[in-house]
């Protein structure tokens, strides 16, 4: 029987909720785990989050003690910045090759924030949709981790600028940062590289990108969050009014032949929460839940009951077809058409929450010997050629946080079987 | 062993610009009695580190570093075998106040003595030493035990499984497909289940016990002592932790009377129908004739305030698969699906799909009324078609009700409360307490015999349930964490679950059992504070036998003797100090966290005489929650009041109501306290917590009104971490409604 002592080494690809869960039980039961998160700053989608359903709590919360685990385990080794470029091996035995992008900014930072006062480059907010700017030197947000500020190459004028260099007064701006390769030997590699966002630009007559007021769910995340674009208020981008009438068109892409053919999994319980944000700020405002079948599954279900009681809020069983605007007032009109009854719905509303849906976002250009498997929606599969690669959270299925950190705790579980006995 | 105390101040992110450190330097050396003290330019650098580890080498053997939060670089002020506190004169003073300022500077030597204090006071903890064995049980034979046991066996373990009936295999073994649960997802798979039982009555190091139940488990995690029944004779064994799989039993049909479920020979459930596919053809019970003409009934009992008001999760996708089977069966028979919503999430959807691609089975959104028999035990299903408006009537020859998944669980603390009552109904003393006590036994008496892992634990035999008897955890980020240390619930007894997610649940749970073990094993605590090796200890030659350690502690750590005294449990404890803050004699410490020290550090704050009018206020923070919280808002540079002086709590249910006491009579003006959500959703990491902390606080407002002080002066506040920008302003309220209420008269007294 196994002791105290370590019993092996495994690579966990993506430092989302999946993957930080994935790691921190690896290693607390004994693993060493090297993180691997291509974003500057480790918790993924949640961080983006505003709450989760059904507490309507907090994932900062959660992630602060996730990350006390992380920071204080010297068995986890955090590399942020980097993706995978090639894997080879087989279980028990794989050698990956890790590239680190330049940062820009070293570990002497103290998150001080001299550097962002002199620092003349705006940039647009990936983290916020884009809907508002960071300097070009910046920290991703507020409780990020590391807490060390970053700078945005694509933006970043480097050294024919470099104001913040002597802005610093701990040395730790590094303009002349190189790409770095990191080679691992490991025994297995979780991979949970989680999810993005379906384009909803993609999807013909609900008007994304053309009318300011149709927004997706990951933006209202976004506009409700008190460190988010608006401190928290939830208003209409094209002129910052509140909300009288919200439209929540559920299945934006999802379980359609066009885009997406699988369900999302968690949109109707996402959007049933967002009506909640939206009540708490707006008392009388109307609501309408477009939708196919509401899937609250389980105890989630007390969570669709409590909606109901709602009596401002219509869930209205019918597929929106189109969405125009007004384009003198910003309004919008939505248009549903029921499937059984062939009737035609028509509302009038002030903002249009997209629930688009998850897409798996896939391992990028990783070289990965004998390949992954992914299911025709592009899901990796439960059983990988080689037994060592695992699939873990919505990189495998589109599933909610509890769901996604159970799986990845359970995939924690085959991992040390790949590092024997 | 002597501490020698040296104490660091770093001048980096405006510390050295915004305050006089020669002055805290004297705060340090000459009133407090550090060993020495000094400051630098950038502790957290290399020569930083250097500077400390030359003077723990020279001796230092407890380190005080006033700097940035303890958030931050924690690597960096880590030294081996060296008690280390950290002091925040970064976000909670010089981020958060005006620079060179009396107030400030005032607040910064307070932060610094209560630091030294600490560093004082406070033992490095050291482990407790306990043999730990590292077998894992398992209750439950089924899919997700027997993933469980095979798992945690393939990781090097040995694991005793338990099966209540005669053979391994659970629901599973009894169905002859399951629906798809892997690409392309369309067609019904074969359930590997035999597969899956030889494996592991294979396995080396799975005991397998079938026909077996729990008589009784005494001890705590790495020390179970367990007690086997079979047969009639019992079998013992000791074990380190444990995973309860014990599934699920069907939602009771003959409940559903208005479904026509025992009053229509034809009207069956889809368990039952699982038997008819398993035998190869479809029939109709009252003749035995084929049935062509099937209505599934969905939520059949489940999302239905007077039966289940929960959805099973599983019963869409099983309606689906018979309903395909069936066809397939007889290509001539055709399915309705009377549905409420059709519940196929993720790559399921494409089984739905295929479905409905099928010509012979036709999906309906409706409410179903009843089920009436027509002549020769046909059926006719009434429905209000909740789309098109109007009534349904659809004529079946069989009707399959999806009935739901009801948790083979026992509710532990309904148990202890039954075993309870009954004992003060037995002992038969007159009065009120024994009315109550016969209601309770009448009430909870369908609760009797229920027992499934018959824990000793005083605060019940069996986990608590969370919500309609499911043993779950209530925290999304952290699934796994109930109120059992060691012991963990997966698949159907937990949630409502398919079998791949019981499995998958069954591989974690495995893990939590090996990590719980593995952690035990070196003296350190499981999650929330991983890795912590304080633990309490109680000085029971002090106890009253009051019972509030062993009532609130939400992990029923402690059980009791008969008279009352607490029995500490080292293993099943938490560490979050709710016994320490519940106990009125202050006889439970920790090495690095006790009534003792947190009260020298209130007694370390410096009270300004009422004539300076400079208010004192003393706050206590959740160390998970608010103190992140202030510390964002250091970084946000939101200033708040400099009367306060905070203490981090490992939970606001550590507090005990002696700081509150000792505060005011120093000459604290006020006392606010900040914890986390409570009620049903809370959010606090150790349960019941802030709960506690609200029902102490009726406590101290009599305490209050016996010191003749205002109500005020003590204020619980709950805040989760994303708030920060309103915690500076609800110090600043509090400070100014001090200020409004005037000094603690006690003050200088």
């Amino acid at each position: 029987m196994s002791i105290n002592g370590c019993r092996g080494k495994i690579l966990v690809v993506g430092g989302g909720i999946s993957g930080i869960s994935a790691a921190i039980e690896a290693s607390e039961a004994g693993c060493e785990v090297v993180l691997v998160e291509r974003n500057p700053y480790l918790g993924g989608r949640v961080a983006q989050m505003n709450q989760y359903f059904p507490k309507l709590c907090p994932p900062s919360c959660g992630l602060e003690i996730n990350l006390r685990r992380i920071r204080t385990n010297p068995r986890i080794q955090c590399l942020t910045l980097s993706e995978v470029e090639k894997v080879s091996g087989d279980v028990g035995d794989y050698k990956v090759t890790v590239v680190q992008h330049p940062r820009g900014v070293n570990d002497k930072c103290t998150a001080c924030g001299a550097c962002v006062d002199v620092c003349p480059v705006e940039r647009s907010d990936e983290f916020n949709c884009g809907m508002r700017s960071t300097k070009a030197v910046y920290l991703p947000f507020q409780m990020a981790h590391p807490p060390v500020f970053v700078i945005d190459a694509s933006v970043c004028p480097g050294s024919g600028c470099g104001k913040c260099v002597p802005a610093c007064p701990y040395d730790a701006i590094d303009l002349e940062m190189e790409p770095e390769k990191i080679e691992l030997q490991v025994q297995a590699v979780v991979w949970a590289t989680g999810w993005d966002p379906y384009d909803a630009s993609k999807i013909e007559g609900l008007g994304f990108g053309a009318h300011q007021n149709v927004i997706t769910n990951l933006m209202m995340e976004r506009l409700a969050s008190g460190d988010g674009p608006t401190g928290g208020k939830i208003q209409r981008p094209s002129d910052g009014k509140g909300i009288e009438r919200v439209a929540f068109v559920q299945c934006a892409g999802s379980r359609d032949d066009n885009h997406l053919k699988h369900c999302s999994g968690v949109c109707c319980l996402g959007s049933l929460k967002q009506a909640r944000y939206v009540r708490e700020q707006y008392p009388d405002a109307e609501i309408s839940i477009f939708y196919i079948d509401i899937r609250a599954p389980g105890r989630l279900e007390d969570f669709f009951a409590a909606s109901q009681k709602d009596e401002k809020l219509s869930l209205i069983k019918g597929k929106v077809a189109k969405i125009t605007e007004d384009a003198a007032t910003g309004n919008l009109e939505v248009e549903a058409e029921d499937t059984l009854s062939a009737e035609r719905v028509i509302q009038q509303v002030d903002l249009v929450v997209l629930a688009t849906g998850l897409v798996p976002a896939g391992v990028g250009e990783a070289e990965i010997e004998g390949g992954l498997e992914f299911d025709e929606h592009g899901f990796l599969t439960g059983e990988q050629p080689s037994d060592g690669l695992l699939a873990a959270g919505c990189a495998k299925r589109p599933v909610d946080v509890a769901v996604c950190v159970r799986d990845a705790t359970g995939v924690a579980m085959k991992a040390l079987h790949s590092c024997g006995e | 062993m002597d501490k020698k105390v040296a104490v660091y101040i770093c001048q980096g992110c405006d510390i050295g610009t915004s305050l006089d450190l020669e002055a805290l330097s004297t705060v340090a050396t000459e009133e407090c009695d550090a060993a020495l003290c000094r400051d630098h330019e950038c502790l957290c650098g290399e020569a930083g580190r250097d500077l400390i580890l030359k003077d723990i080498e020279d001796g230092a053997n407890a380190v005080v570093v006033a700097g940035c939060s303890p958030r931050f670089m924690p690597e960096a002020f880590t030294f081996e075998g060296c008690q280390v506190e950290r002091v925040n004169l970064r976000e909670h003073v010089v981020w958060s106040h005006e620079a060179n300022d009396e107030d400030t500077q005032m607040l910064a030597a307070d932060y610094l003595r209560m630091g030294i204090v600490r560093a004082q006071k406070a033992e490095l903890p050291e482990p407790f030493e306990e043999e730990i064995d590292k077998t894992i049980l398992v209750v439950g034979g089924g899919v997700t035990g027997m993933e469980a046991a095979v798992d945690a066996a393939g990781a090097g373990y040995d694991v005793v499984l338990v099966e209540k009936e005669v053979q391994l295999g659970g629901w599973s073994a009894k169905f002859a497909k399951t629906f798809p649960h892997r690409s392309p997802y369309r067609d019904p798979e074969p359930v590997p289940i035999a597969e899956r039982i030889a494996e592991a009555e294979g396995s080396d190091r799975i005991t397998v016990h079938t026909g077996t139940t729990i008589e009784a488990i005494s001890g705590q995690p790495g020390q179970f002592d367990v007690s086997l029944r079979s047969n009639g004779t019992t079998a013992a064994c000791r074990v380190g932790a444990i995973v309860q799989a014990t599934g699920w039993k069907p939602y009771d049909a003959t409940r559903l009377d208005h479904l026509g479920y025992g009053r229509c020979a034809n009207v069956i459930t889809n368990v039952e129908m699982e038997e008819q596919i398993a035998s190869g053809e479809i029939k109709r019970p009252s003749d035995g004739k084929p049935a062509r003409r099937i209505a599934f009934i969905q939520c059949a009992g489940s999302r239905d305030e007077q039966h289940l008001p929960y959805c099973s999760g599983v019963c869409c996708r099983v309606t689906i698969k018979q309903a395909l089977l069936a066809r397939e069966f007889d290509n001539e028979s055709e399915a309705y699906v009377l549905y409420k919503d059709i519940r196929a999430p993720g790559q399921y959807e494409d089984f739905y799909r295929r479905a409905q691609e099928d010509t012979g089975i036709f999906f309906t959104k409706a409410d179903v009324v009843g089920v009436e028999e027509t002549g020769d035990h046909d059926l006719l299903v009434e429905a209000e078609d909740t789309l098109l408006g109007g009534k349904i009537q659809l004529e079946a020859d069989l009707v399959v009700l999806a009935t739901g998944m009801v948790p083979v669980a026992a509710d532990g603390e309904g148990l202890r409360r039954y075993a309870d009552a009954r004992a003060v109904v037995e002992k038969g003393e007159a009065g009120a307490q024994l009315e109550a006590a016969k209601e309770t036994v009448e009430e909870l008496g369908h609760l009797e015999g229920t027992a499934i892992l018959n824990l000793d634990y005083r605060q019940g035999p069996d986990l608590p349930g969370l919500k309609y008897d499911f043993p779950d955890s209530h925290f999304i980020c952290f699934p796994y964490e109930t109120r059992r240390t060691g012991i963990y619930a997966a698949g159907c007894v937990r949630a409502p679950n398919d079998s791949q997610a019981s499995q998958d649940d069954g591989a974690g749970a495995a893990l939590k059992a090996i990590q719980s073990v593995e952690l035990l094993s070196r003296g350190a605590s499981v999650h929330p504070r991983w890795g912590d090796m304080s633990y309490p200890e109680f000085s029971l030659q002090r106890c009253t036998q009051c019972k509030r350690c062993t009532e609130e502690c939400p992990f029923g750590t402690l059980n009791e003797d008969v008279k009352g005294t607490p029995e500490p449990n080292s293993t099943r404890c938490r560490r979050c100090g709710i016994c320490m803050g519940a106990c009125p004699e202050r006889i439970i410490s920790f090495k690095d966290y006790s009534v003792g020290i947190i009260s020298s550090m209130i007694k370390s704050v410096e009270i300004p005489d009422e004539f300076e009018e400079k208010p004192r206020l003393l706050g206590f923070l959740c160390e998970n929650d608010a103190y992140p919280a202030l510390d964002t808002a250091g970084l946000k540079r939101i200033q708040h009041s400099a009367y306060i002086r905070f203490i981090p709590v490992r939970c606001l249910g550590s507090v005990n109501i002696v700081w509150i006491a000792d505060a005011l009579s120093r000459g604290f003006d006020g006392i606010l306290l900040v914890g986390c959500k409570s009620g049903d959703d809370y959010q606090c990491h150790f349960i019941r917590g802030s709960e506690l902390m609200s029902t102490r606080s009726e406590n101290i407002r009599d305490k209050l009104k016996q010191l003749a002080l205002e109500e005020e002066r003590v204020r619980l506040e709950q805040l989760p971490i994303t708030d920060w920008d309103r915690l500076p302003q609800i110090i600043n309220e509090f400070a100014e409604q001090i200020e409004e209420i005037g000094m603690n008269p006690f003050k200088g007294f």
